[in-house]
């Protein structure tokens, strides 16, 4: 999901404070009469919202139980954060904590600095049709399910028949067992993320640089300027807000996993590699559908909004003293 | 201006920087194309050649056995497109108007509830209640399993997007729905008769989002239709084909091919190619539309 700034405010930011500047009942009323078309406009999406987001938060309560099948939901016995001590201990929230941040930083880092790169590289393209095709062709990997990404990643690396130990073999050297060895897959991942990403990312940034205003490249192309310093001196502190804007709404959404990437490239058991590929989302959902222990996938999954929840308001107090217009509230 | 232009980009530094462009821009843009014509070549190579030399660009052996017990059996995959298809159109249909309909009263300046409502869908983003609990309101509550609409409904909306139409209705000056009330027109007619016909571009873009996001379902379709299902949504019929080998011996099943001989490998590639390759060559007339999406309400610098 691409990081979308808006500049307006969406927390209430006006309620009357004194209780006698607040309307009374009958007028409360009649403002919500004067204005039942707009709001049975949004009534579709507020009951959408209630049901698949609010009505499930309720059910965070299975972090605190044990729950069984027999027992549901209401009888099942409460265990306060016996759970939690559970996942502490055998180290599991950890080596989630960890990974999730990790390949998000990774992905982060490396994909605002290569699609920052990649926009300032098609700007100095002057060809119309080979600026046109490339960035069709970057595209390309945006448009496409995970499950393909997946199966893409079979054909290259799969043990037997993958292009990478066809090539590796013709130079006549081992091949190697990728879907085995748990420490190349933080590259494989990040790779795949960069390869997928990149083109559609590169977009923003390649809007920016549209909007400089070229009076001042060309005044620094007459004073002698070279592309490397137009680019150091012009290009990149114009584009620095937009870079650290999108870095700390990105930030915001460090600990929530991209569970359908992963997923699709490591496969569903492969227990080998959970090392290094296990993420929140991809414990939680095993828990669901393979372990059937939903109260352990609840504590995972109250410990993610809560600790996300905090990332997210120090990611936009962070936006607020930067760039009070770009605050999300 | 630009006959000064042309001699001062002619410098060494600038001369190599823009070669360096063409160069990574192309080989970049090639990285994302080959990985395609990797499926397609191995969905053409014959299955011993496979077993002997593995995956190419170019079939050594060429074959398009692969294909023909795809359409051999034409039921699953034509059932899986329909599902697709069907999901697609109508999720669009309804989600587009939904979100136009949401974004717009809620970019109304003169709509009280306007901020109250936002945060309401906001905060969504903020908490969650997690997988486990939501999907045991799906089946057990609001019995989902097996029903098509598991996948149809969550798919409608998102925050991002009403924030995205909202953007765009911003550009729109709000003293057109002004002087259409003081014609007596009412919020809903003003939305339909002037909003939306102003706000096209927007609702391509939007309704793109929309489409490639069920097109492309998997999530929800692997969450919520087991098995049981014949037909299954594209992505869920290419995720079987691709992890059951046992899958592709049913519906070969009843193909008269024995089944040692079966292309699995190929078998996989070529449903892949079934399943995708119309989509791809949709979507270069689509691009301009995701662009001007992206570019909306992204932050100026």
């Amino acid at each position: 999901m691409p990081t979308l700034a808006q500049s307006d405010h969406m927390l209430p930011t006006s309620t009357p404070a004194d209780p006698a500047l607040r309307p009374p009942a009958r007028s409360r009323l009649r403002r919500l009469r004067a204005n039942r078309t707009l709001l049975l406009m949004c009534l579709p999406a507020i009951a959408f919202f209630l049901v698949f987001a609010y009505l499930p938060m309720p059910g965070l309560y299975l972090a605190f139980i044990k729950y069984n099948y027999t027992d549901g939901i209401f009888r099942s016995p409460f265990v306060h954060w016996d759970n939690f001590r559970f996942l502490v201990i055998t180290g599991d929230l950890w080596r989630l904590t960890a990974n999730t941040i990790l390949y998000n930083l990774a992905f982060i880092l490396l994909g605002n600095v290569l699609q920052i790169f990649v926009a300032i590289l098609l700007n100095e393209i002057r060809k119309k049709w080979f600026k046109k095709l490339t960035q069709t062709l970057m595209f390309l990997p945006y448009f496409i399910s995970f499950v393909l990404i997946g199966l893409i990643a079979y054909n290259i690396l799969s043990y037997d028949y993958g292009l990478l130990n066809v090539v590796l073999k013709a130079f006549g050297a081992d091949p190697v067992k990728t879907y085995s060895n748990p420490h190349i897959w933080p590259f494989i991942i990040v790779l795949t993320y960069l390869w997928q990403s990149t083109g559609y990312g590169s977009i923003v940034y390649f809007a920016a640089i549209m909007g400089l205003d070229s009076e001042i490249v060309e005044a620094a192309e007459i004073d002698g300027a070279n592309a490397l310093q137009r680019i150091r001196y012009i290009v990149l502190p114009w584009l620095k807000p937009t870079f650290i804007i999108l870095l700390l709404f990105s930030l915001g959404g460090v600990l929530r996993g991209n569970f359908g990437l992963i997923y699709n490239l490591v496969g569903a058991n492969n227990t080998a590699l959970y090392a290094t590929t296990d993420i929140i989302e991809t414990y939680v959902f095993r828990s669901l559908m393979n372990n059937f222990n939903f109260s352990l996938g609840s504590a995972v999954s109250l410990y993610q909004s809560v600790f996300g929840f905090l990332v997210v308001i120090t990611a936009n107090w962070l936006v607020k003293k930067l760039s009070p217009d770009n605050s999300l509230f | 201006m630009d006959a000064a232009r042309a001699r001062i980009r002619t410098d060494a530094t600038s001369i190599a920087v823009r070669s360096f462009g063409y160069l990574f821009i192309g080989l970049f843009a090639l990285c994302c194309l080959l990985p395609f014509l990797l499926v397609i070549g191995t969905s053409f190579t014959a299955e011993s050649s496979i077993a002997k030399h593995g995956f190419n660009f170019w079939p050594r052996i060429w074959s398009t056995f692969a294909y023909k017990i795809v359409f051999e059996n034409p039921d699953l995959i034509v059932g899986a497109y329909v599902v697709t298809i069907l999901l697609t159109i109508v999720g669009t249909a309804l989600g587009l108007l939904l979100v136009a309909m949401t974004g717009y009263a809620l970019q109304r300046p003169d709509f009280p509830y306007r901020n109250r409502i936002s945060f309401f869908i906001y905060f969504t983003t903020l908490f969650t209640g997690g997988l486990v609990p939501f999907y045991l309101l799906m089946t057990q509550y609001l019995s989902l399993k097996d029903n098509y609409l598991a996948v149809l409904l969550p798919g409608l909306m998102s925050p991002f997007l009403i924030i995205m139409m909202k953007s765009f209705v911003r550009s729109i000056p709000h003293a057109i729905t002004e002087s259409a009330k003081i014609d007596g027109a009412g919020d809903f007619t003003i939305f339909v008769r002037l909003i939306l016909p102003m706000t096209t571009p927007a609702l391509a873009t939007i309704g793109l989002f929309i489409a490639i996001g069920y097109w492309n379902e998997w999530y929800h379709s692997f969450l919520f239709l087991s098995p049981n299902m014949q037909y299954r949504p594209l992505q869920l019929f290419l995720y079987t084909v691709i992890t059951s080998a046992d899958y592709i011996r049913n519906s070969a099943a009843a193909s008269n091919v024995e089944l040692r001989d079966l292309p699995l490998e190929s078998m996989k590639m070529a449903t892949a190619v079934v399943a995708t390759g119309p989509v791809i060559l949709f979507y270069p007339f689509v691009q301009r539309y995701f662009i001007k999406g992206i570019t909306v309400g992204a932050v100026k610098g």
